[in-house]
């Protein structure tokens, strides 16, 4: 009925469970992905490493031969290994990541064959973003083109600190070594002008097989490693475990009263029972008394455990807060200068609500400059007052509340967020702090910005004038654009609405900021009762500070 | 042009085993998930990957219960054997565990035979999913499904946003970075979440030794009736599944993936052991899916079925 022959062989006597395990157990993970520009061979050269290497099952090899234009054998179309997509096979472009999986006697490998083609660049980003190394293929017909450069510039930007070079398509350049070597000197210059990633150039021809797992025969000239030896030796020991101890809280797991345990996945750094931790934004510290899992406690955990936390004291710890050593705390601050990739067709909007997700928090921001671009092509940074689709740029961003954070550079876990755009959920850019602006504790504002609706003139002069004494900056209008009040609000404001009634606001600011910042003046009038008890009630909201502060 | 540095020895000493890292990639999802949505349910399907999801599952809440449902979307075709480890499985952990079946299908008597492997999954398996999610209101649900399985399963997220009629759009996924999951949906949509996307099969074997975790007996070779027919086992197990005279053996065979029976293929097999089973595996030279006749009535047809809500 099936029609399809399941090969087995047979079974080997000689195999031993405790070898087996004993050896799994000495190797490593290195997670890479391929970048480079549409065409360039990343996916054949893919199909060629699992290929060689034995690593691809028969009726998968089966499935993608065929009889290629002009050509009497049947011959292997690699890139088909990976391109699994109907429209990738009709058009013979990689659209999405492919992830593929395969070991050696030395190494695990998590493999991300990732688009070349500029409009899928979220994909190449989405494939990168978990990768110890990227491979940055180059057809050695075509040298170093924009999308190479874009290619390596995101690869740098993300952290990826192992680069290779992969010049392609050898076979069609008489395998020359000038050609070769012209490419790999330009690369490198160009990857030392915007990191310090280490570079590895190595001359393939992914359709032939040469330098891929074989050495090649025709570039006698070219005594380094083999793509795959290569792949194998790299170091991939990071320097996670000995960062400081961050540990975002996921859940807080309760099963009775007897236990309340704060689980997460440690993000960087080692945790030992005893240890002082603070959790944050309270600030408050407490001793690690139990690190719980299910196959028993632990006397100590590290990155990337996922574990759960008990600790001595009753800390009011929940979702979003940051368990993090004494000594080493994270900076805080409620604006961030950070570089961004925009993925979205629609541009960034300077001043429109954002939802940023941060570890295990979301809350929203605001882009409120766009300080500048850089151009792919010069690697000059542009004057720019927005961000297109693929463009790369760094930015300032507001949020509501201060978040806790390491500098991307000095750790990639606490260091990373993403943009979520309110309206359509989006994933619209990805973030990777570099500093810290305003500090929480400097730069606290007197009181939120608000949009106050419900009141006429007469009841919102009287507010104005309360507002005032208590020191608030406060702004009229009676314009109904959300547009103008979002631009009001980001500088601050309490915007009272004149004429305007709450069920027209409502309308106009969507949910998301109308939840966050639309209070309802219900029964306004310009009567004092009536003014100071709407302040009371804006002071309960922690919108405005107690007087006596 | 490449030299080895060695790791400091204090790093070697804590570093993670490469199941450990899936380990805890896994749990960090499942976490997620449970805190982000409103209704999730967990896709328990009853073969090898559903059962070290489930346990992936416990780890992730210790000691506290799975905050969530699990649901089995019942062809009716499955192995009885199946069916029975399902139910004392479900009794001995205090499950919460629904079942939903395409009844009215059923009750007009559809099976592969009468309607085709296509239409069958599409009524038995597709629908009754998109039924069972919709009916119950889940928002997120769990599925085992690995990206190693399938050319077009090596696509996925490991957040898969679904539109309101439960399909998949592969040419427009959302951007995943890193390990932050956008979980945003609007009302009516969901997402499929896949906590063993970075698995293989032999993780999954290795694992399921290591945790001794139970797996229905099918997957260790025993005598069994089959059909034999050409180079397929065809289990016998459903009337409507004919034999023609001779076909009916007793054969030592095993199941390397669990599907349907009419539509799952066995494989001859000695291996009654784990030890014995990852050791056929190392061996292997097809796919685990390639004795599962839906997955090639047509090129792409995983695809399809994916694009059409299937998991
Ligand atoms: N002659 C020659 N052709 C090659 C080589 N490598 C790839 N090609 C051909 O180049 C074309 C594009 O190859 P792919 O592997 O699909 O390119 P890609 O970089 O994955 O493309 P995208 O993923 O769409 O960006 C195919 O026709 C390949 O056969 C090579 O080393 N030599
Ligand atoms: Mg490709």
């Amino acid at each position: 009925m099936t029609g399809i022959q399941t090969t087995v062989e047979e079974t080997q006597n000689d195999f031993l469970i405790e070898e087996f395990l004993a050896e799994e157990k000495t190797k490593d993970l290195l997670r890479f992905s391929t970048a480079g520009s549409v065409d360039d061979g990343k996916s054949t050269l893919i199909g060629r490493l699992l290929y060689d290497s034995r690593n691809v099952y028969e009726d998968q090899v089966r499935a993608v031969t065929g009889l290629q234009a002009g050509q009497k054998q049947p011959t292997i179309d690699f890139a088909l290994l990976t391109d699994g997509l109907r429209a990738e096979r009709e058009q013979g472009i990689t659209i999405d990541v492919a992830y593929r999986y395969f070991s050696t006697q030395r190494r695990k490998f998590i493999i991300g064959d990732t688009p070349g083609h500029e409009q899928y660049t979220r994909n190449m980003a989405t494939g990168a973003s978990t990768a110890d190394l990227a491979i940055i293929l180059i057809d050695a017909r075509k040298g170093i083109l924009t999308q190479s450069r874009r290619h390596a510039y995101i690869a740098s930007l993300l952290g990826i600190r192992h680069l290779v070079a992969a010049i392609n398509k050898m076979d069609l350049v008489e395998f020359s070594q000038e050609v070769f070597t012209t490419i790999e000197r330009d690369f490198r210059e160009l990857v030392a002008s915007f990191g310090n990633a280490e570079l590895t150039t190595i001359p393939v021809s992914a359709l032939l097989g040469d330098n891929v797992v074989e050495p090649s025969t025709y570039m006698p000239w070219y005594t380094g490693p083999t793509l795959l030896q290569h792949l194998e030796q790299v170091p991939v020991w990071t320097e996670e475990q000995v960062l400081p101890f961050r540990l975002p809280v996921q859940r807080v797991i309760r099963p009775d009263q007897y236990y309340r345990g704060f689980a997460g996945q440690i993000a960087s750094g080692t945790v030992r029972v005893g240890d002082t931790i603070v959790a944050l934004p309270s600030g408050r510290t407490s001793q690690v008394t139990a690190i719980t899992t299910f196959d028993g406690d632990l006397e100590q955990a590290y990155a990337p455990q996922s574990i759960a936390l008990t600790l001595a004291d009753e800390l009011d710890i929940s979702r979003g807060d940051l368990i993090s050593e004494v000594v080493r705390k994270p900076q805080h601050a409620t604006s961030v200068e950070a570089a961004l990739v925009w993925f979205d067709g629609q541009r960034l909007e300077t001043h429109r609500p954002y939802l940023l997700k941060h570890g295990t928090q979301t809350l929203h921001a605001r882009v409120t400059q766009v300080k500048h671009r850089t151009n792919i092509q010069s690697l000059q940074r542009e004057a720019v007052n927005s961000l297109g689709m693929n463009d790369i740029g760094v930015v300032e961003i507001d949020m509501v509340r201060p978040i806790f954070f390491d500098p991307y550079a000095e750790n990639r876990a606490s260091g990373n967020f993403i943009l979520i755009d309110v309206k359509t959920n989006a994933t619209v850019a990805a973030g990777m702090i570099q500093r810290g602006l305003a500090s929480a504790d400097t730069a606290t504002p007197q009181h939120k910005p608000l949009l106050v609706a419900g009141g006429d003139a007469a009841a919102n002069t009287a507010l104005e004038l309360e507002l005032l004494r208590a020191g608030a900056a406060v702004v009229r209008t009676r314009v109904a654009s959300e547009q103008l009040w979002r631009a009001l609000l980001s500088i601050g404001a309490i915007v009272l609405l004149d004429g305007i009634s709450v069920a027209q606001a409502q309308e106009l600011v969507d949910d998301a900021a109308g939840s966050e910042t639309l209070v309802a003046w219900s029964n306004a009038s310009s009567e004092t009762e009536a003014v100071s008890g709407f302040l009371n009630q804006l002071r309960k909201l922690g919108a405005l500070p107690d007087p006596q502060e | 042009m490449t030299t080895t540095i060695a790791p400091p020895e204090s790093l070697t000493s804590t570093r993670l085993t490469h199941l450990q890292m899936l380990e805890a990639e896994s749990i960090q999802i499942f976490r997620e998930v449970a805190a982000e949505f409103q209704r999730p349910v967990m896709l328990y399907s009853i073969g090898k990957d559903s059962s070290v999801m489930l346990r992936l599952a416990e780890k992730a809440f210790f000691p506290g219960p799975i905050p969530f449902p699990l649901l089995h979307v019942d062809t009716s075709y499955k192995f009885r054997e199946m069916i029975a480890f399902r139910d004392n499985l479900a009794k001995e952990m205090g499950l919460n565990l629904l079942v939903w079946r395409n009844e009215g299908a059923l009750a007009d008597g559809a099976n592969p035979v009468k309607l085709g492997t296509q239409r069958c999954c599409g009524l038995l398996k597709t629908q009754a999913l998109l039924d069972g999610l919709r009916e119950h209101g889940f928002d997120a649900a769990f599925g085992g499904a690995r990206r190693d399985e399938e050319k077009s399963r090596a696509k996925e997220r490991i957040f898969s946003f679904r539109d309101k009629a439960g399909q998949w759009d592969p040419k427009n996924q959302r951007p995943e970075l890193w390990n932050l999951y956008n979980s945003r949906v609007a009302p009516g949509e969901s997402i499929r979440v896949f906590p063993l996307s970075n698995w293989t099969e032999l993780d999954i074997w290795h694992y399921i030794y290591l945790e001794n975790i139970p797996i229905v007996p099918l997957y260790f070779a025993k005598e069994r009736p089959m059909i034999v027919r050409g180079d397929s086992l065809i289990p016998v197990e459903q009337t409507f599944v004919k034999s023609l005279p001779g076909e009916e053996q007793m054969v030592k065979c095993r199941l390397r993936s669990l599907g349907c029976s009419p539509c799952t293929g066995a494989i001859r097999s000695d291996a009654d052991t784990l030890p014995k089973i990852i050791a056929e595996l190392i061996s292997f030279r097809s796919s685990e899916r390639a004795n599962r006749v839906i997955d090639h009535d047509q090129d792409g047809s995983m695809e399809i079925k994916k694009r059409e809500g299937y998991f």
